[in-house]
């Protein structure tokens, strides 16, 4: 079906465009196979809005007498209103907008046919990989080993075709572990500290079962995790009754009397559904404009949206903790070991690893712990928070990241080599993107559409100079330590750039943000010619 | 001296509030302050962190029952300070425990600090630290004088209104006898006087008390002198009267024979009700804020629900509330406004202020600020020494007004990052002084009161303080072109635009904090740059004074936005002798002051060194702390916080005072 079957009006005339931060413009509307167009009639001013599709999570349309009312909005929490003139016209429209937002085809997306004249279909792909990582850190040669077990996905198909795992075991066991754990989602390493040679491993849950199920290939896998040391972690993201109840439905989790030499901790982590509904809550509260503080901060509480962020950076604290404190070694999961699993695994990580806290060492962190890692970006980001749709596997897990990041951020910001603006940048793609990077749920999925080869890659865009240049924090200045963030409620904060984005505050502290850029400049260039009239 | 029985108590332990962590120490009592210092331990990098205590900041302390450990005393302090000792001995702990009860009691003006406290300043200097606010001269600056409004000397020798100051200005057409009778209409004489003057529109912001109509009362002279307040502005056939008490509270003082305006009696006036609760609801609710936030453990659910249910956030807006209307009527409207609100020191004081400084920018600058608070706070008769307690008074007459203020401002300034000179640390230090009793200004209830302690003669000027350490309290992001295209702010009250004051209710408790402060690396930043660029216009006039033309100069560096502001180039005042309060957290601290003054010495040579100085603030904790890495073993199971890595930066404005 050619995407033209889908509209009726191409083109109307005379609209009027209300937007937030900007006084209503009249003009002309124009819809294609990705984008909305809006253009500015009025002479001089050619402003343009150009709005992909996807991005728009819900419309709403109203008629009244020979003209109608669209109310766009968008996965970016912005809202919209075209006044069309005409009925018919403005039913037109509203239906191919319904139609084109929510294609389920993932070859008719809009980064297949994002052809940019800067960048190269050739241009490399991607920052990291575990191949990459695993040649990168020397220091694990001796005990790990690079498998490619999983080269054909039939081990784990949410995998990708490498994984980095212990020295001494072989790829026979791996298939018995596989077996064992859901979605086959064996322990695999992702992250190596450095300071003290302690790992990080995640995997999905043991399918223990309700009669207690062992398997010794994974009890072996992972006592080669900690071998030499005395014991291990399993920090396990759901409480412990959660834990119980799963072996009810073929799940569970790593026994005591199994696993002696390690230790579980038990931290109830909320996902799916309950998470769609904390964001939808929350962004509720944030366009009420009734002026009640009371409602405001009842409406903020029932959300719980900060409690899991809270509980998200607390749990990703503990892990760090046992890592670089604690001096052990830790295996995460949850249940699938793609969300919470992924979200605290990316916090820890933060926290210890000065590498993970520079630009290019952050995006490459999160390819590997996300888009490697399986995290379901499809279903997860179907929807945002304006959808009427029936819920189904949409979920904010990764906005939950960005936000606690971005918590992190606030406490040290001097410690991360980039900018709130890529965390926001970050949160719009994911969504919605011109890039395929977030495209799919697995490796497997973007293999099989070809998608390095015919999309984009949003993380090497992001590094182009200019890019680069915006999305850094000019009050960089590396650490080696580790930064461990507060979590007291009282040190959180709502994150106003992102929910709050579109009010007219927000852009007061966009606009001191960037006085504090051009001031670092200025004084950079001070420095410089000092630096030259010194010479001279 | 002679209420102190025990100067000094070992092995005390300092409980953190927050987390597991004890600190060991030694306690000392002096005259003046409460000393903890901290015993050199082997396992400790910041051994030897002092805490001083004001005994003026104490508001409370309490002796909790023996435990196996020893005897705990929690001390609460006005700035929000709250420390846990655990005294080895039940005696000595008692002996602590009866001194302070008395220490923290005066019983006349001449024990407190102030009267004590010498910074090493002559008689000269003192005397023109307090002639720096010179509030004749502020008057001038809003243009009063002038064709409608005079200055009456019916108040020279306070015979009219105890409580308001000498000199105050009325409409020219408020003749003497109109002016007395109508104080006598007012409750506690505080008369009908202008506070500030919107030249713009010529619209007058005037403040008084409650009139005394009770059911049916009126007075001529009160409705002639309203009268003569709204003929005195050609722009507006009104003058809006506002009460800023709920109704029902103004309802039911008429029963008092107090009350409000009845519109019928008086011609030309809007009379609006703005409900700000009163002293006693804001007393409650800041005890409730803080037993919230200082919960152990605390989740993010009961944090939101306490935040709530304190209300403290919704008394907080209602003020900023007010002050948008007051600010609307005259700037928007040109209407000259009458604000009141029982007796015209608490809420009336709050608005009046708050609404100038939305009208004003002057009021956004160091010095303006100062002026402000001096004008609308310490002339007028806010009652500082009962509201923060100086003697000890009623305890129901105790009430956070100022704090309130303070915060309303802090408010704004995170609405709006560069319409301030000053940042957060102005606002957190002058509420530490307002409590300290360590200068003159804030003590007594109303300029009578001062006049007769001879404060002008005793005591010391915050305000000249302050300004000398002008360079630590101004906000980077400041523009002057900002305000002069914002001279009038419109902020906005939705509820989201308000937020908890983190680093005013946890100003003591470092594990709340940003481990890293923008602020301060601004400020160090653009030090340092200025130091630069000193540099390059000396090598500049030197190369011109050797015949060369500078290529670099061909494109002048832009210089950084607040340059202008600095009146003077200096570099940070040098640190007094000997701190108090914000004496050197630990060790980094003084060893950052001694590389300052290394810099000082070695002038341009030293610029770099500031940078790293920066890490060391951001990360010295971190290393600090490795130490302490190995009894974690537990704590992360019962304490999900961390442990704080960094020092913050805060100390820098609040802390440091001198002896």
């Amino acid at each position: 079906m050619e995407f033209s079957d889908h509209i009726k009006t191409a083109n109307v005339e005379d609209v009027v465009l209300r937007q937030p931060l900007h006084p209503p413009s009249r003009g002309t509307v124009c819809i294609t196979g990705h984008h909305l167009l809006f253009s500015d009639r009025e002479e001089g001013s050619s402003r343009q809005v150009l709005l992909l599709l996807r991005n728009i999570d819900a419309i709403e349309k109203r008629i009244s007498g020979s003209s109608g009312t669209i109310t766009i909005k968008c996965k970016d929490l912005r809202v919209l209103h075209l006044d069309i003139p005409g009925m018919e016209q403005c039913l037109n429209i509203a239906h191919s907008i319904e139609t084109l937002s929510c294609l389920d085809s993932v070859s008719e997306m809009y980064p297949f046919f994002y052809r940019p004249p800067d960048l190269s279909l050739h241009n490399q792909w991607g920052l990291s990989s575990p191949e990459k990582h695993y040649s990168q850190i020397k220091e694990l040669h001796d005990k790990w080993r690079l498998s490619t077990v999983n080269s054909d996905y039939s081990l784990c198909p949410s995998y990708p075709p490498a994984v980095i795992v212990p020295k001494s075991t072989d790829d026979d066991l791996l298939k018995k572990v596989a077996k064992f754990r859901q979605g086959g989602r064996f322990p695999v390493l992702c992250y190596y500290h450095r300071k003290n040679g302690m790992v990080i491993m995640r995997s999905s849950q043991p399918l223990t079962g309700a009669n207690r199920k062992r398997c010794r290939e994974d009890e072996h896998l992972l006592q080669a995790m900690i071998d030499g040391s005395d014991k291990g972690y399993i920090i396990d993201t759901r409480s412990s009754q959660q834990a119980q109840q799963a072996r009810m439905t073929g799940g569970g989790f790593e026994s005591k009397s199994s696993y002696s030499h390690w230790k579980r901790l038990h931290r109830q982590m909320e996902r799916g559904k309950a998470l769609q509904e904390s964001l939808i809550k929350l962004v509720e509260a944030c366009g009420d404009e009734s002026h009640n503080m009371d409602r405001w901060l009842s409406k903020l509480e029932n959300s719980k949206w900060l409690s899991h962020v809270q509980t998200a950076l607390s749990t990703a604290g503990l892990l760090a903790e046992c890592v670089e404190r604690d001096g052990h070694s830790v295996l995460v999961h949850g249940s699938e070991g793609t969300d919470s699993t992924l979200l605290i695994s990316t916090l820890a990580q933060l926290i210890m690893d000065p590498c993970c806290r520079t630009l290019e060492g952050f995006l490459a962190l999160l390819e590997r712990e996300w888009v490697q890692a399986g995290h379901p970006f499809q279903q997860r980001c179907a929807h945002s928070a304006y959808s009427h749709a029936r819920l189904q596997q949409e979920s904010p897990v990764f906005l939950l990241m960005l936000d606690c990041v971005w918590q992190v951020w606030r406490q040290f910001p001097l410690a991360l080599g980039f900018s709130e603006a890529l965390l926001l940048r970050l949160a719009n793609e994911v969504y919605a993107s011109n890039y395929g990077t977030f495209l799919c749920n697995s490796h497997q999925e973007r293999c099989a559409l070809g998608v390095t080869e015919n999309t984009h890659c949003l993380f090497q865009a992001l590094l182009r100079p200019m890019e680069r240049d915006y999305y850094s924090n000019p009050l960089y200045e590396p650490t080696e330590l580790a930064i461990w963030p507060s979590v007291h409620p009282q040190s959180l904060q709502l994150w106003r750039g992102f929910f709050l984005r579109w009010t007219e505050h927000t852009r007061q502290l966009e606009e001191a943000q960037e006085e504090i850029r051009n001031m670092v400049i200025e004084w950079g260039k001070l420095a410089l010619s000092d630096a030259l009239s010194m010479n001279t | 001296m002679e209420h102190i029985r025990t100067p000094k108590v070992e092995q005390v332990r300092l409980l953190d509030r927050f987390s597991n962590k004890t600190t060991n120490g030694t306690l000392y009592l002096t005259a003046t302050h409460l000393i903890f210092v901290e015993s050199i331990s082997n396992n400790s990098a910041s051994a030897g962190q002092e805490i001083w205590i004001l005994h003026h900041h104490i508001a409370s302390v309490e002796k909790l029952s023996l435990t196996t450990t020893g005897c705990p005393l929690v001390l609460q302090c006005r700035n929000f300070r709250v420390v846990h000792f655990v005294v080895q001995r039940e005696r000595d702990c008692h002996d602590i425990y009866s001194s302070l009860l008395r220490l923290l009691q005066p019983v006349s003006y001449q024990e407190l600090y102030a009267f004590s406290y010498n910074p090493k300043q002559n008689d000269q200097q003192r005397e023109e630290g307090w002639q720096l606010i010179d509030l004749g001269a502020e008057f001038e600056r809003m243009g009063v004088p002038c064709d409608q409004w005079q200055l009456t000397d019916v108040n020279r020798d306070y015979k009219v209104c105890e409580t308001y100051p000498r000199d105050l200005y009325v409409p020219i057409t408020a003749s003497k006898p109109i002016i007395v009778g109508s104080s006598k209409f007012r409750s506690k004489g505080r008369f009908p006087v202008l506070t500030y003057f919107y030249q713009e529109k010529k619209a007058a912001v005037c403040r008084c008390s409650q009139p005394l109509s009770g059911f049916s009362a009126r007075c001529l002279e009160d409705e002639s002198m309203l009268q003569a307040i709204s003929k005195a502005n050609h722009n507006s056939r009104f003058v809006y009267v506002m009460d800023t008490r709920p109704k029902l509270n103004a309802l039911a003082n008429r029963a008092a024979g107090k009350g409000y305006e009845n519109e019928d009696n008086y011609s030309n006036i809007r009379f609006q009700f703005v409900g700000i609760e009163n002293i006693h609801v804001m007393r409650t609710s800041l005890q409730k804020l803080l037993e919230v936030i200082g919960t152990r453990s605390l989740s993010m659910s009961d944090y939101l629900v306490g935040l709530e249910s304190s209300g403290w956030l919704r008394h907080i807006k209602a003020v900023v509330d007010a002050a948008i209307f007051l600010t609307k009527a005259v700037t928007v409207e040109g209407a000259s406004v009458l604000v009141h609100c029982s007796d015209g020191w608490d809420r009336t004081a709050q608005v009046c202020s708050l609404g100038s400084l939305l009208m004003d920018p002057y009021y956004r600058t160091i010095k303006g600020f100062m002026v402000l608070i001096e004008k609308d706070w310490i002339s007028f008769g806010h009652k500082f020494a009962d509201r923060c307690d100086q003697l000890d008074g009623d305890p129901k007459e105790v009430s956070p007004i100022f704090t309130q203020f303070l915060e309303c401002v802090w408010q704004l300034t995170e609405q709006f990052p560069q319409a301030f000179e000053f940042s957060e640390w102005f606002l957190l230090q002058i509420h530490e002084h307002v409590h300290s009793c360590q200068y003159g200004n804030f003590l007594g209830n109303n300029q009578r009161q001062r006049e007769e302690l001879q404060l002008r003669e005793r005591t010391h000027s915050l305000w000249a303080f302050l300004m000398s350490e002008r360079q630590n309290y101004l906000n980077p992001f400041y523009s002057p072109a900002y305000s002069e295209a914002h001279p009038v702010l419109a902020p906005s009250t939705l509820p989201y635009n308000f937020k908890f004051w983190r680093n005013m209710y946890h100003q003591f408790d470092r594990s709340m904090h940003p481990r890293q402060s923008i602020l301060k690396t601004i400020l160090t930043l653009r030090e340092n740059s200025r130091k630069v660029e000193g540099t390059l216009q000396a090598l500049e006039s030197r190369l011109q004074q050797l015949g060369v033309t500078p290529i670099a100069t061909s494109d002048p560096p832009a210089p950084p936005p607040t340059r202008d502001q600095l009146s003077n180039s200096n570099t940070l005042p040098p640190r007094p002798d000997s701190l108090i309060l914000g004496a050197p957290i630990n060790h980094k601290e003084v060893q950052r002051q001694e590389e300052e003054d290394e810099q000082e010495e070695v002038g341009e040579e030293a610029t770099e060194s500031t940078d790293t100085e920066r890490t060391v603030e951001g990360s010295s904790g971190t290393e600090s702390r490795k130490q302490s890495y190995g009894e974690l073993e537990g704590t992360y199971n019962t304490e999900l916080a961390k442990e704080e890595p960094a020092v913050v930066s805060l100390e820098f404005g609040v802390a440091r005072m001198t002896c």
